[in-house]
């Protein structure tokens, strides 16, 4: 909160971080919103609703955001009343607070962007939360008891409290009041309010924004201290405050409650919450009198720091054990120890440092609920979101990146998955569809499903777009996958009618190059009449690689070892050159076509022949596999990833660099890229940036390279025949 | 040499800033082959000599690699390829002067870095027509010094991001790579 006297840029900064913590609670609001909409309705969830709208206005309020904080304002108040009880919990009520979190997110959206609120905006959600919170003067509505107590769901005895609350002056411009305070401390038990006003000075010095009362409270509770502190949450930087149990032997419970506090914005019950947001990171604090921070803020730029020095560690310490090795360093048992004892602290450190980074994707999951109403709602279709697994976490970064392309894909399974509600009811399908969002780990990668129970790919429609636009050739056979896999290209869109939802054609391609860009891939499972699956793998660290270092040539190239299925050494029986020069290798039955890691890098001095070399067989991202020619493995090796694009210029199938112990710097290969340099199913323009020299001169290569937009592992005769 | 011109350049550095008010500006001057260069004083870096630098494939030949400057990837360029004069027999004696050019750092292999330039704004002369062989965008003028004749490079064309396939030749000299 920043003071009346602060300097632009503090004051900037705070604002900044207002911001910065809207961004973190509307989500959650939203989620809770969902929960109340879907039915779930309890005090945590209330609770935690009035919280978040309050933290909302606290410090709009600071900032005088004029329409947030008024409509803030009417809306904590209903919200007040209904955690209380004094309203009747009813479908119509749920509605209009939905609303009202809708428009208290746009209202601080405009806040933010500092544009003008159209004076009407909300006024018809404030109007109506106004006449409910009217409507609740006359008689508290007596609801029969549907909100079970999650305070004090262990058996306590009634605890005596004194508390002094001393506020500073400058209380009331950091928008607290302390007859909040008072009320709230009524609902945990019996109060006694003693005032000391000796601090009021003559009326005519008196600033009427300055805070001269201070108060004692008697509070006999059964609420645990954790509710008690809560309380005093927003106020702690501006009084004076200390808490006693009067009942002296009760201290030791007093403490143990304390160690129970969570994160801010999470409910502080001791008990079992009913929203399951799953599992808390419990730091033990100390007995504290204000709100326990298990959690600070960091300047991300930091962190990064903190990353990079590391990553610089972990090279060091390579260069070192490199260095060690070579002198022979068997010799010296101690050294060796100690070599390897430095590598073992300096993987975990690094681990550690990883793990700092590291967010639950439930803050990228939390804002699909809304999108999915939405969108359901503009489509006319009914749309349930089925979400799990929000608590993996993954790097900061990534979990920037990944809103985008799960939105779009949601967009997409309901406007073009989902089928409206009569073909679905006719087949047999329950009216409302189900979208499943999960995330989980596995193998050093998370996995993002976004699936739904629609029509699944029609692949009829898409393979006549994709023609029709001029993708592939209308005598292109393609697999189910690489039909699939169309969706991507950029330009591609079977919308007939562009809606405003989606179908504008620019979509799925940026996705993939998103996720690409995160190091990840899609791949696409669909079955007609069923539905369709997208997963989204992608590494967990991206600052470290997994590699194999091979040589070609006198270079030394770093291959992902994810990609690699396996290595071979082929007989040369098992090379056949197909028309134009490109050569297959036969391995279990299966051709695979070869790459000549040489040609494409444009390498002197590598091995030639393929039954000389070593094939290393890798992968692609939609599943299909490919031979590598390389001179030989040298072995695997942890990298850490640097970037060429900082200083350089793209280099095609070159997508980072690493540093190596030697000093050297090692280039690591991009596999898609490189699969694609020679063999794409493009025009043949593309074919001479890359300086391939058969090319230009090999007429038969021209020829195969407008052929090949053929499955690659097929048949070598087909290919013959066609070519 | 290049450890006493690179401590005199973190002397004088400092008062190029104080002297460019008074139109006065400070550059490094460079040769490649018989010609001299000169370039900004406030845009280099560092000084180093000259190590191997890892290939970068399939571009063009005034790309000589990547090296590691202290864990950072620097591109490396031959500049005398660049300016269409052959390529540099890279060795020990060869010079690569870091700089730092809109929003990256970049490296130039030079043949040796000659001197420290202090010369008025009013006696750079724009690079008159004849003389030209290499394209007047990445020259940002002439000086005469000790009656040679120094071109002043503009570093922001040589290595804009976008301009690196641009031949810098005004006569259109047919490249074994293109």
């Amino acid at each position: 909160m920043s003071s009346t006297t602060s300097t632009p840029p503090d004051f900037e900064r705070f604002r900044a971080t207002f911001f910065e913590e809207c961004a973190e609670i509307l989500p959650e609001l939203d989620e809770r919103l969902s929960s109340l909409h879907a039915g779930e309705v309890d005090a945590e969830t209330l609770n935690a609703i009035f919280r978040a709208v309050h933290s909302i206005k606290a410090g709009a309020a600071a900032f005088n955001f004029g329409p947030l904080v008024e409509f803030a304002h009417v809306f904590e108040a209903l919200l007040d009343k209904l955690r209380d009880d004094r309203i009747q919990h009813s479908e119509q009520v749920f509605n209009v607070i939905v609303r009202a979190g809708d428009v208290l997110a746009e209202l601080v959206e405009a806040a933010r962007a500092g544009s003008e609120v159209p004076r009407a905006f909300g006024a018809d959600v404030a109007a109506e939360l106004k006449e409910l919170l009217a409507g609740t003067q006359d008689g508290a509505a007596q609801a029969p008891p549907v909100i079970p107590q999650s305070l004090s769901t262990q058996e306590r005895g009634l605890r005596n409290y004194r508390i002094v609350f001393e506020p500073h002056s400058e209380l009331f411009r950091h928008a607290n009041e302390p007859l909040l305070i008072i009320r709230e401390l009524k609902r945990l038990g019996d109060l006694n309010v003693e005032c000391i006003s000796s601090n009021l000075p003559n009326l005519a010095s008196l600033d009427p924004e300055d805070a001269y009362l201070s108060f004692i409270f008697h509070l006999s509770t059964s609420a645990p201290y954790a509710s008690l502190a809560e309380v005093f949450e927003f106020v702690d930087q501006d009084c004076l405050l200390k808490i006693e149990v009067l009942d002296g032997a009760d201290e030791e419970e007093a403490l143990e409650d304390s160690e129970t506090l969570d994160d801010e914005n999470e409910p502080k019950s001791a008990g079992p919450s009913p929203a399951g947001t799953g599992a808390r990171i419990g730091i033990p604090s100390a007995v504290q009198t204000s709100k326990g921070a298990t959690s600070i803020r960091v300047d991300l730029a930091r962190v990064d720091r903190l990353v990079n020095m590391v990553g610089e560690l972990v090279i060091t310490q390579a260069m070192l054990a490199q260095q060690l090795s070579d002198q022979g360093g068997g010799q010296r048992h101690q050294w060796v120890q100690g070599s390897e004892e430095l590598a073992a602290h300096t993987r975990e450190l690094q681990e550690c440092v990883m793990a700092i980074r590291m967010q639950p994707v439930r803050s990228v999951f939390a804002r699909m609920p809304r999108l999915v109403r939405e969108i359901a709602t503009k489509l006319d279709k009914k749309v349930k979101l089925v979400t799990s697994g929000d608590q993996t976490e993954v790097d900061k970064t990534v979990i920037e990146e990944l809103t985008d392309p799960i939105t779009h894909m949601i967009r997409n399974a309901i406007d073009h998955g989902v089928e409206d509600a009569d073909t679905r009811l006719a087949a047999g399908k329950p009216k409302e569809a189900t979208i499943e969002l999960s995330a989980a780990q596995r193998a050093g990668n998370i996995l993002i499903t976004i699936a739904d129970d629609g029509a699944g790919i029609d692949r009829q429609k898409v393979l006549q777009s994709a023609i029709a636009k001029g993708i592939i050739r209308e005598d292109a056979k393609l697999s189910d996958d690489e039909i699939h896999n169309l969706i991507f290209a950029p330009g591609f869109s079977t919308a007939s009618v562009v809606t405003e939802v989606s179908g504008r054609g620019v979509g799925m391609d940026v996705v993939r190059r998103n996720i690409a860009g995160l190091g990840g891939r899609i791949q696409i499972h669909s079955i007609p009449g069923k539905g369709t699956r997208f997963t989204l793998v992608i590494p967990l660290t991206l600052a470290v690689l997994d590699g194999m270092l091979v040589a070609v040539g006198k270079e030394k190239y770093i291959l992902p070892l994810a990609s690699i299925v396996e290595s071979i050494r082929p007989d040369q029986r098992q090379v056949r050159t197909v028309t134009g020069g490109a050569q297959v290798v036969a391995v279990r039955g299966e051709f695979i076509r070869l790459i000549p890691l040489h040609r494409i890098l444009n390498v002197p001095g590598a091995i030639l022949e393929p039954w000389k070399a070593l094939v290393v067989v890798i992968e692609t991202e939609n599943g299909s596999k490919a031979g590598l020619v390389v001179d030989e493995l040298i072995g695997q090796q942890q990298v850490v990833v640097k970037s060429l694009a900082e200083n350089s210029e793209a280099v095609s199938g070159i997508s980072g660099a690493t540093i190596l112990g030697n000093g050297r710097v090692a280039l690591i290969l991009d596999i898609e890229g490189v699969c694609g340099m020679p063999d794409r199913a493009a025009p043949l323009e593309s074919c001479s940036e890359f300086q391939i020299p058969d090319c230009d001169n090999n007429p038969a290569m021209r020829a195969a390279q407008t052929s090949t937009n053929r499955p690659r592992a097929s048949q070598p005769e087909e290919m013959r025949a066609g070519a | 040499m290049n450890a006493a011109l690179a401590a005199q350049i973190a002397n004088t550095a400092p008062s190029a800033a104080s002297s460019a008010a008074a139109g006065v500006k400070q550059f490094i001057s460079f040769r490649i082959g018989e010609e001299e260069y000169a370039i900004d004083i406030m845009a280099v870096r560092e000084i180093k000599g000259w190590t191997e630098t890892t290939t970068l494939p399939n571009q063009p030949e005034h790309i000589l690699g990547v090296m590691n400057l202290r864990g950072t990837i620097v591109p490396v360029f031959d500049l005398r390829r660049r300016f269409g004069m052959g390529l540099t027999e890279a060795a020990k004696s060869h010079v690569v002067i870091i700089v730092a050019v809109l929003d990256r750092i970049v490296g130039m292999l030079v043949d040796a870095v000659s001197d420290i330039l202090t010369v008025d704004s009013s006696e750079i002369r724009p690079v008159p027509e004849m003389d030209r062989s290499i394209s007047a965008d990445f020259l940002a003028g002439i000086v005469s010094v000790n009656e040679s004749m120094v071109v002043i490079l503009a570093l922001e064309e040589l290595f804009s991001r976008t301009g690196n396939e641009k031949s810098l030749q005004e006569a259109d000299e047919p490249q074994s790579l293109q």
